[in-house]
C-alpha cells in the first residue's frame, strides 16, 4: 500500500528514473566484466608484458574515428601463415633460400605509430639470415641489411638506421607511406608488398612471422603507455568501483545506524561512551591513515575496504542518527512498548530502527559515490591495489604519464567519465528518494 | 530580610549588583566552556594520536625511526672521537658503537615493553618530534620532519582558509536567495545539480585544468607561484592568487551545490516556524525578519554540517595538492609516498590530526558565539 504509493511518486522524478536506469546499466557491465574477462585473466591482462607486443602505444580509443569522420589508421597484423601461396622455399647446396611476400593494402589517411616484424623461427643450428625489402605502389624500393634472426626475434623498422638513409633520413613510417611527390607529408594510398626473404641452414627449418603496423586508434578505450588495452580496465573497474562502493556503505552506514539506536537507547554510559569514541575517530584523519596503513601493510583493495569500514563504523553520521533517535526515542509507541515489556534488543530492532528507515535508504544511495571515489583517490595517491585494474589506477597512471600536457584526452576523460557517471547515477537517485520518502521540511 | 525587599533603594541596588555578578559570571562560564572544550579536545587528540602511534608501529615503524636516529647520533659522537679510535680495529670500533647505541636505548628507555614505550613515542609525535626524514629534505634544506611541516603548512592552511571563507559566504548567501525564491528556475537548478557534489573537489580539479590551463591556457597549471617567483611582494601575491583560483574554484565546485541546497532546506524549514509568521504580522521589514529570525537559529545547524563537510575537505585536499602540484602538507604525504619515508607519514598523520582538531575546535568557537544556549549555560554547545 505505502510501497505502491512510493512507486507511484517515483515516476514523477526522472532523476531517480535515471539514476536507477544508470545503476542498471553499471550492474549490467559489472557482470558482463567478470563473465568475459575472469578475475584471474583481469590481473593478468593489467600486469601486461609480451601479450600486447601487438597493440600501439597510446592509441586513442576507435571510436575516436567515428567522430573525426576520418579514416584514422587501425592495427593491421599481417601473418605469413595466412598466405602459404607467398611464400617460397629453394635449395641451393645444403642451404635453403627462401622469400616470404606480404602484401599490405594501405587505404588510411594517417601513419601507422610503428611498424614491427614478430619471427618465428625454428631452426636446428645455424640462425637464419634474412633482409626485409618494402615495395611501395609508385615503385620505390628500400631494403634493409641483412639481419640474423634467433628463435623469437622483434625487428623494429624505426630503429633500421639503414633505412633511414634511404629514406632522406626520415623515420621508415613516414619514408614508406609518404607520397614523395608531395611537399606535406601525404599518405600514399595502395598496396605496399612487405618481402622478407634470406637463408635458411637446415632441411628442417622453418620461419614465420607476423608483420604488424600499429593504428592510432585500437581497442574500444585506447591503450597505455604499456601498451594495454585500456578497455579492460575501464570494463573491470566497474565491478570493482561498485563492490567497492556498496561494500563500503553497507559496511561503514548500517553498524553507524544501529551503534546510534543503541547509544540513544541505553544512553547513559554506553551512549556516552559511543559519542567519545566518535569524536576520537573524527580526529583520526581518514585518508592520512590509508596512507600509513598503504605504506606500511597492505595495499590491497580487501585491506583498505576493511579500513575504510572500521573507520566509518564511528564516523560523523552517528551524531545525525542520533539526533533523529532522540526524537524517535520520545514518542508514545516507544513508551507504550517499554510498558508492556517489550526486551530492549526489540525495541532497538524493531521499534526504532524501522522509524528512521526512509532516511536511512537515500543516506545509504547518496554515501556509495563518496567510497567509488575513495578508491580513485588512493589510486592517484599511487595506493591503488596492486594488481587489479580500475578507474583510479588508471587516472594515476594517466596523470603520471603527463597526459594533460601531451594531450591523450581519452586516457583521462574515459575513467573520469565514467566515475562522474557512477557518482551521479547513485546520488541522484539518493536525492530523489530523500525527496519522495522524506517530503520536504520534515528533514531535520 | 523582608524589611530589606520593602526598601525600594536596596532592591534597586540589589538588582544592580545581581546584573553585574551575572554579566560576569557570564564571561566567567564561556571562558570556562571554552577551556573545557579545549581540553577535551586535547584529550581526543591525545588519544587519536596514540592510536595513530599503535597502528604505525604494529610493522615496528616508529622502533626503526627512533632506532636510525640513535644510530645517527652515536655515529656522529664516533665521528668526533675518531683521532683515538682510528687505530681500532673495525670489529673493536663495532662494538664499542653497539655498547654507546646500547647505552642510549636504555638511557631513553627504548628497551622497555612496547607499552611504556609507546608514551614516549606519544608524547615525540605530540610534540611532533618526529627525528629527521629518511630521504625527503625541507626547502631551506633540513631533513627534521617538524620543520618540512612547518614548512608546508602555510600553503596548505592557505588553500584551506580560502576556501573555507569563500565557500561559507557564497553558500550562505545563495542558500538565503534561493529560500526566497523557492520553487524558481534557479532553486530548480540547484536541486538538480546538488548530486554533482558526489565527486570531490580534485575531481574538478582535472577538468578545470583540461580547460583553464590546457585548452584556454588562461591560469597555470600547478604550483604556487611562477618560476622564478617575482621579486616585488604585489607581483608575488598575484602571481600566488593566480594560481590559488583553480585548486580553490575546484574545491568549491565539489561542495557548493550540496551545501547550497542542504541551508537552503534548513533556511525553508525555519522560514516556516510560526515566530516567524508572527514577526510578519508585527510588519517587520523582510530583511529584519530574515536577520533575525530566520538566520540566527538557522546558523547553529549549518555550522555543524559544515564543520562535518570541513573534515571530509582536509582529505580531499590531500589529493587536491597533488594533482595541482600545491607544495602543501598533502603533497608532502605524496612525496613521502614515493620515497617511502616512514618519519614523514607518521608525522603527516599526526599534523592532520592537529588540523581536524583545529577545525573543530574554531567552529565549537563559532557555534558558541551564534548559539545562544552556550552563552547562557544551557546546553553543553557544539556536539550534544
Amino acid at each position: 500500500m505505502r510501497l505502491r504509493k512510493y512507486l507511484s511518486q517515483i515516476r514523477r522524478y526522472p532523476s531517480v528514473i535515471i539514476g536507477l536506469f544508470i545503476i542498471g546499466l553499471l550492474i549490467f557491465t559489472a557482470i558482463a566484466a567478470v563473465i568475459i574477462i575472469p578475475y584471474e585473466e583481469a590481473i593478468i591482462l593489467w600486469r601486461g608484458g609480451d601479450m600486447w607486443a601487438e597493440s600501439p602505444r597510446n592509441a586513442r580509443p576507435l571510436y575516436v574515428d567515428w567522430f573525426t569522420r576520418g579514416n584514422l589508421p587501425r592495427t593491421e597484423i599481417l601473418d605469413s601463415r595466412d598466405f602459404p601461396a607467398n611464400k617460397t622455399k629453394e635449395s641451393l647446396n645444403g642451404v635453403y633460400q627462401f622469400e616470404i611476400m606480404l602484401p599490405l593494402n594501405y587505404q588510411y589517411d594517417g601513419f601507422p605509430k610503428e611498424m614491427n616484424l614478430f619471427f618465428e623461427a625454428d631452426f636446428a643450428e645455424v640462425r637464419p639470415n634474412i633482409a626485409i625489402e618494402v615495395l611501395t605502389p609508385d615503385g620505390r624500393q628500400y631494403k634493409t641489411s641483412d639481419i640474423s634472426i634467433t628463435r623469437d626475434s622483434v625487428i623494429r623498422m624505426e630503429q633500421r638506421t639503414e633505412l633511414r638513409r634511404q629514406m632522406g633520413n626520415q623515420s621508415p613510417r613516414f619514408g614508406i607511406f609518404a607520397d614523395p611527390e608531395q611537399e606535406e607529408r601525404n599518405i600514399l594510398k595502395g598496396e605496399y608488398q612487405f618481402i622478407i626473404s634470406g637463408y635458411l641452414f637446415g632441411t628442417e627449418d622453418d620461419i614465420d612471422l607476423r608483420l604488424v603496423s600499429y593504428g592510432q586508434v585500437h581497442g574500444f578505450g585506447g591503450t597505455d603507455h604499456r601498451r594495454r588495452d585500456l578497455g579492460v580496465a575501464l570494463l573491470w573497474g566497474t565491478p570493482v568501483a561498485l563492490m567497492f562502493g556498496v561494500l563500503a556503505a553497507v559496511g561503514a552506514n548500517i553498524t553507524t545506524f544501529i551503534i546510534s539506536a543503541i547509544g540513544v537507547w541505553y544512553g547513559g554510559l554506553v551512549d556516552s561512551a559511543i559519542q567519545r569514541v566518535t569524536e576520537v575517530n573524527m580526529i583520526i584523519p581518514t585518508l592520512p591513515l590509508l596512507i600509513l596503513i598503504g605504506m606500511f601493510y597492505s595495499r590491497s583493495l580487501w585491506v583498505m575496504l576493511a579500513v575504510v569500514i572500521i573507520k566509518g563504523v564511528f564516523g560523523p553520521a552517528i551524531k545525525t542518527y542520533r539526533a533523529m533517535f532522540l526524537q524517535v526515542k520520545e514518542l508514545p509507541f516507544i513508551e507504550a512498548a517499554e510498558a508492556y515489556g517489550t526486551s530492549n534488543r526489540r525495541i532497538i530492532f524493531f521499534y526504532m530502527l524501522p522509524k528512521i528507515i526512509p532516511t536511512l535508504i537515500p543516506q545509504f544511495v547518496t554515501v556509495i559515490p563518496t567510497f567509488v571515489f575513495l578508491e580513485a583517490s588512493l589510486a592517484v595517491l599511487g595506493l591503488g591495489d596492486p594488481v587489479l585494474p580500475t578507474w583510479g589506477k588508471m587516472l594515476n597512471d594517466a596523470l603520471s604519464e603527463g597526459t594533460l600536457f601531451m594531450g591523450h584526452f581519452y586516457w583521462v576523460l574515459q575513467p573520469a567519465i565514467l566515475l562522474i557517471f557512477t557518482g551521479l547515477g547513485f546520488a541522484m537517485t539518493g536525492f530523489a528518494l530523500d525527496r519522495i520518502l522524506n517530503p520536504r521540511l520534515r528533514r531535520r | 530580610m523582608d524589611h530589606k525587599l520593602d526598601d525600594p533603594d536596596i532592591q534597586e541596588q540589589e538588582i544592580d549588583i545581581k546584573e553585574k555578578v551575572k554579566r560576569k559570571s557570564n564571561l566567567g562560564r564561556i571562558i570556562k566552556y571554552f577551556g573545557f572544550r579545549l581540553l577535551a579536545l586535547f584529550i581526543t587528540v591525545v588519544i587519536a594520536i596514540y592510536i595513530l602511534i599503535l597502528i604505525a608501529n604494529m610493522g615496528g615503524a616508529v622502533d626503526n625511526i627512533r632506532m636510525g636516529q640513535i644510530r645517527e647520533s652515536v655515529g656522529m659522537t664516533m665521528m668526533g672521537m675518531s683521532s683515538e679510535m682510528a687505530e681500532w680495529p673495525l670489529e673493536r670500533r663495532r662494538e664499542f658503537e653497539q655498547t654507546l647505541v646500547d647505552q642510549e636505548i636504555e638511557r631513553l628507555g627504548l628497551d622497555q615493553p612496547f607499552i611504556i614505550r609507546s608514551f614516549y613515542y606519544l608524547w615525540d609525535a605530540i610534540t611532533l618530534d618526529l627525528g629527521r626524514a629518511e630521504r625527503m629534505t625541507s626547502d631551506a634544506g633540513s631533513r627534521r620532519v617538524q620543520l618540512i611541516i612547518l614548512e608546508r603548512l602555510p600553503p596548505t592552511l592557505m588553500l584551506m582558509m580560502s576556501y573555507f571563507l569563500l565557500m561559507f559566504f557564497m553558500a550562505l548567501f545563495f542558500a538565503l536567495f534561493l529560500s526566497r525564491r523557492y520553487g524558481s528556475k534557479l532553486d530548480r537548478m540547484v536541486v538538480l545539480l546538488a548530486p554533482s557534489s558526489a565527486a570531490p573537489g580534485w575531481f574538478y580539479g582535472i577538468f578545470l585544468i583540461l580547460i583553464f590551463a590546457v585548452v584556454l591556457g588562461w591560469l597555470p597549471y600547478g604550483g604556487m607561484v611562477e618560476a622564478p617567483p617575482p621579486r616585488e611582494t604585489h607581483l608575488y601575491a598575484l602571481s600566488v592568487i593566480r594560481h590559488l583560483i583553480l585548486p580553490v574554484a575546484s574545491l568549491i565546485m565539489g561542495a557548493f551545490f550540496i551545501n547550497v541546497y542542504n541551508w537552503r532546506t534548513f533556511f525553508l524549514i525555519y522560514s516556516s516556524e510560526d515566530y516567524v509568521e508572527m514577526a510578519k504580522a508585527k510588519g517587520l521589514t523582510d530583511r529584519s525578519i530574515e536577520r533575525k529570525y530566520i538566520l540566527r537559529p538557522t546558523l547553529p545547524p549549518i555550522i555543524t554540517s559544515f564543520a562535518l563537510s570541513m573534515i571530509v575537505m582536509w582529505m580531499g585536499a590531500v589529493i587536491l595538492e597533488q594533482i595541482f602540484n600545491w607544495p602543501g602538507l598533502g603533497r608532502m604525504l605524496f612525496e613521502a609516498i614515493g620515497l617511502f619515508d616512514v618519519p614523514v607519514i607518521v608525522g603527516g598523520n599526526v599534523i592532520y590530526a592537529y588540523l581536524l582538531a583545529a577545525t573543530v575546535f574554531v567552529l565549537d568557537i563559532i557555534y558558541a558565539v551564534l548559539d545562544p544556549r552556550v552563552k547562557v549555560g544551557i546546553g553543553s554547545g557544539g556536539d550534544d
